[in-house]
C-alpha cells in the first residue's frame, strides 16, 4: 500500500488532485495536520493562490517544519504543483518580498513574456522535456499540459527538467534528488496527466521497495 | 505555443442539460453528468456548467451535484448560476470546482467578485456578460436576459476586470442558439476593452466561427449546442480546426486526421480506395 498524503493548508482545489489519484486506484490521504502527514510515504503539495498567504498558512499550522522534517531530512518522495512547486523557493516577489521553504536555489518572479502576452499565462501548452526524469516516462515530447499562473519559478538549468515557452522560455518542472515539481495542473491536464501521477507514484513505489 | 481554448458549456435547467435558443426557447439534451463525461473524454479543453435556472429559484449548484461533476472532469471545471455570496464560492471551489462564473451578481452584489479574487486568486473569477445588439450599441443583460444594466459590455468588462475578475465570458443573446456564428463586433468592442482572457460565446454553428472569434481576441470560444448530438464532437471540430489551420489541442487517440473536412465543417466520407484499403485494427484502452 502506498500512502500519499495531499497537503490541505487552505489554498485551492485540493478534491482534483485527490479524484485524480483516485482514478489511479491510489486512495490519498488529505492531510491537513502535521500528524496526518508524518505516516505517508510521500507528499503532494498543491496550491492555486498567493504565494504570501499560502506561505503564511504554512507557518501558522506549523507544517512548514513538519514538510522540511519528512522531505529534506528523512528524504521522502516530494510533488510540488504549481504555487506547491514555487513554495520551494528561496523567496517570492509576489505581494512584496516573501521567504518560502528554501528547499531549492531559486526565486519566484513575475512571469514577462515577450510580445506583450497576457499574464496570467491560462490554457493549454506545449512542455518540452529536458534531461529523462521519472515523472516523464510515457509521455511524448511536446505534450500538452493545463497552466494557469503569472509567476514562475526563476532556477538553475541543472535542476530543471521540462520548460514551455510563452514569450520566452520558463520552467515548467524541476527535480532536485527526490524533490519533484511541475507549474502546471496534471490533474487538471487528461490523459498526460494521469500519466505523469502514475508515473510519481511508480517512482515512489521503487523508491519504497528499495528502502525496505 | 499557447493553444486557445475550447471550452464545452454544459447549460443546466431545473436539472436537465438544455441547448439554448436565444436565451428563450430551451430543447432538452438528458443528464448534465453525461454531457460533462463526455465532453472530457472526447479530449474538450475546458468545462463549464452553468445552472440557468438557479437565479430564478434563488440557490447556486449544491456541493454534492458539483463533486460529482468534478469526479467526471480531468479538466479545469467552471460552474456559474445563481451565486451570490463567497460562502457559494467557498463551497462550490472546496467541493472541486476551479473557477466560478458570475453574471447577475456583478450587478446586485459586486463586491463578490472582490472578495472572491482575494481568497482564491482572480484565475478563479470569470465574469460573463450577456448582451444584446441594439440601435445605439450593444447593452448589458442580467438575470437571463430580463434586467438591463444601463452598461455597455466593454465598460461592464472593465468594471469586472477591476473589481478582481480573471477572464470574461461575453455571450450575444441574439445570437445564441442561431449556428450563424459569435457577434464578432461585440467579441472585438470586449478584447479591445480589456487585457484580461475573453472567452467568445453564443452562436457558433461552424467551425470556422471559432477561428474568425480567437481572430477577434478571444482566448478561448464557448460552445454549447454544437456538441450535443453527435459522436466524437470535440474531436471533430478541432480535427475541422486543424484543417483551416487554427492551432487547437488535439491529442486524443482518435484525431480523424486521415479525413477530410468537407465545406459544412463536417468530415468528408472517405473515398472509395481509402475505404477498400481499411483495415480493423484493435487498439486496446490504455491502462495509465
Amino acid at each position: 500500500m502506498t500512502r500519499i498524503a495531499i497537503v490541505d493548508y487552505g489554498m485551492g482545489n485540493i478534491g482534483s488532485v485527490a479524484n485524480a489519484l483516485d482514478r489511479l486506484g491510489v486512495t490519498p490521504v488529505v492531510a491537513s495536520t502535521g500528524a496526518a502527514i508524518v505516516p505517508a510515504d510521500a507528499i503532494i503539495l498543491p496550491g492555486v493562490g498567493a504565494f504570501h498567504a499560502a506561505m503564511g498558512n504554512l507557518r501558522r499550522s506549523g507544517l512548514d517544519r513538519t514538510l522540511t522534517e519528512e522531505v529534506v531530512s528523512k528524504g521522502k518522495p516530494f510533488l510540488g504543483i504549481c504555487l506547491g512547486m514555487q513554495l520551494l523557493a528561496r523567496e517570492s516577489t509576489e505581494q512584496g518580498l516573501t521567504s518560502g521553504l528554501g528547499w531549492i536555489d531559486g526565486r519566484v518572479v513575475r512571469l514577462d513574456p515577450a510580445a506583450s502576452l497576457p499574464v496570467p499565462h491560462a490554457g493549454w501548452n506545449e512542455v518540452q522535456l529536458g534531461p529523462p526524469s521519472p515523472l516523464f516516462g510515457r509521455i511524448e515530447p511536446s505534450a500538452h499540459f493545463y497552466f494557469d499562473h503569472s509567476y514562475h519559478l526563476e532556477c538553475g538549468r541543472s535542476i530543471t527538467t521540462a520548460t514551455m515557452n510563452y514569450g520566452g522560455v520558463w520552467c515548467a518542472a524541476i527535480q532536485q534528488g527526490h524533490i519533484l515539481g511541475v507549474q502546471f495542473h496534471p490533474e487538471k491536464s487528461q490523459r498526460n496527466g494521469l500519466r505523469l501521477l502514475r508515473n510519481f507514484v511508480t517512482y515512489v513505489q521503487k523508491r519504497k521497495g528499495e528502502s525496505c | 505555443m499557447l493553444k486557445p481554448r475550447l471550452i464545452g458549456l454544459v447549460l443546466v435547467r431545473d436539472g436537465l442539460c438544455v441547448q439554448s435558443i436565444g436565451f428563450k426557447r430551451f430543447l432538452p439534451i438528458g443528464r448534465p453528468e453525461i454531457a460533462v463525461e463526455f465532453l472530457n473524454r472526447w479530449g474538450i479543453d475546458e468545462i463549464a456548467v452553468l445552472d440557468l435556472s438557479a437565479t430564478a429559484r434563488g440557490s447556486a449548484c449544491d456541493a454534492e451535484t458539483v463533486k460529482r461533476y468534478s469526479r467526471l472532469c480531468q479538466v479545469p471545471l467552471s460552474i456559474g448560476g445563481g451565486i451570490r455570496s463567497v460562502i457559494d464560492v467557498k463551497r462550490i471551489i472546496q467541493a472541486g470546482a476551479d473557477k466560478v462564473v458570475i453574471n447577475s451578481a456583478l450587478a446586485a452584489e459586486p463586491e463578490i467578485v472582490t472578495r472572491a479574487a482575494e481568497h482564491f486568486g482572480s484565475q478563479c473569477v470569470i465574469a460573463s456578460i450577456d448582451a444584446r445588439r441594439g440601435p445605439a450599441g450593444f447593452s448589458t443583460w442580467t438575470r437571463g436576459g430580463r434586467q438591463a444594466s444601463g452598461m455597455a459590455p466593454a465598460e461592464w468588462a472593465r468594471r469586472a476586470v477591476e473589481l478582481g475578475a480573471g477572464e470574461i465570458l461575453i455571450s450575444s443573446i441574439d445570437q445564441d442558439g442561431s449556428r450563424a456564428g459569435y457577434d464578432l463586433d461585440l467579441v472585438r468592442s470586449v478584447t479591445q476593452a480589456v487585457s484580461a482572457p475573453v472567452i467568445a460565446c453564443g452562436g457558433a454553428g461552424h467551425p470556422r466561427d471559432l477561428a474568425a472569434a480567437i481572430a477577434a481576441g478571444s482566448a478561448a470560444v464557448a460552445v454549447g449546442n454544437m456538441l450535443h448530438y453527435t459522436e466524437h464532437s470535440v474531436i471533430v471540430l478541432k480535427r475541422a480546426l486543424e484543417a483551416l489551420a487554427q492551432p487547437i489541442r488535439l491529442d486524443s487517440y482518435v484525431t480523424y486526421r486521415h479525413s477530410e473536412v468537407g465545406p459544412e465543417g463536417r468530415l468528408a466520407k472517405l473515398s472509395e480506395e481509402a475505404l477498400d484499403a481499411l483495415r480493423f485494427r484493435y487498439i486496446p484502452e490504455e491502462t495509465i
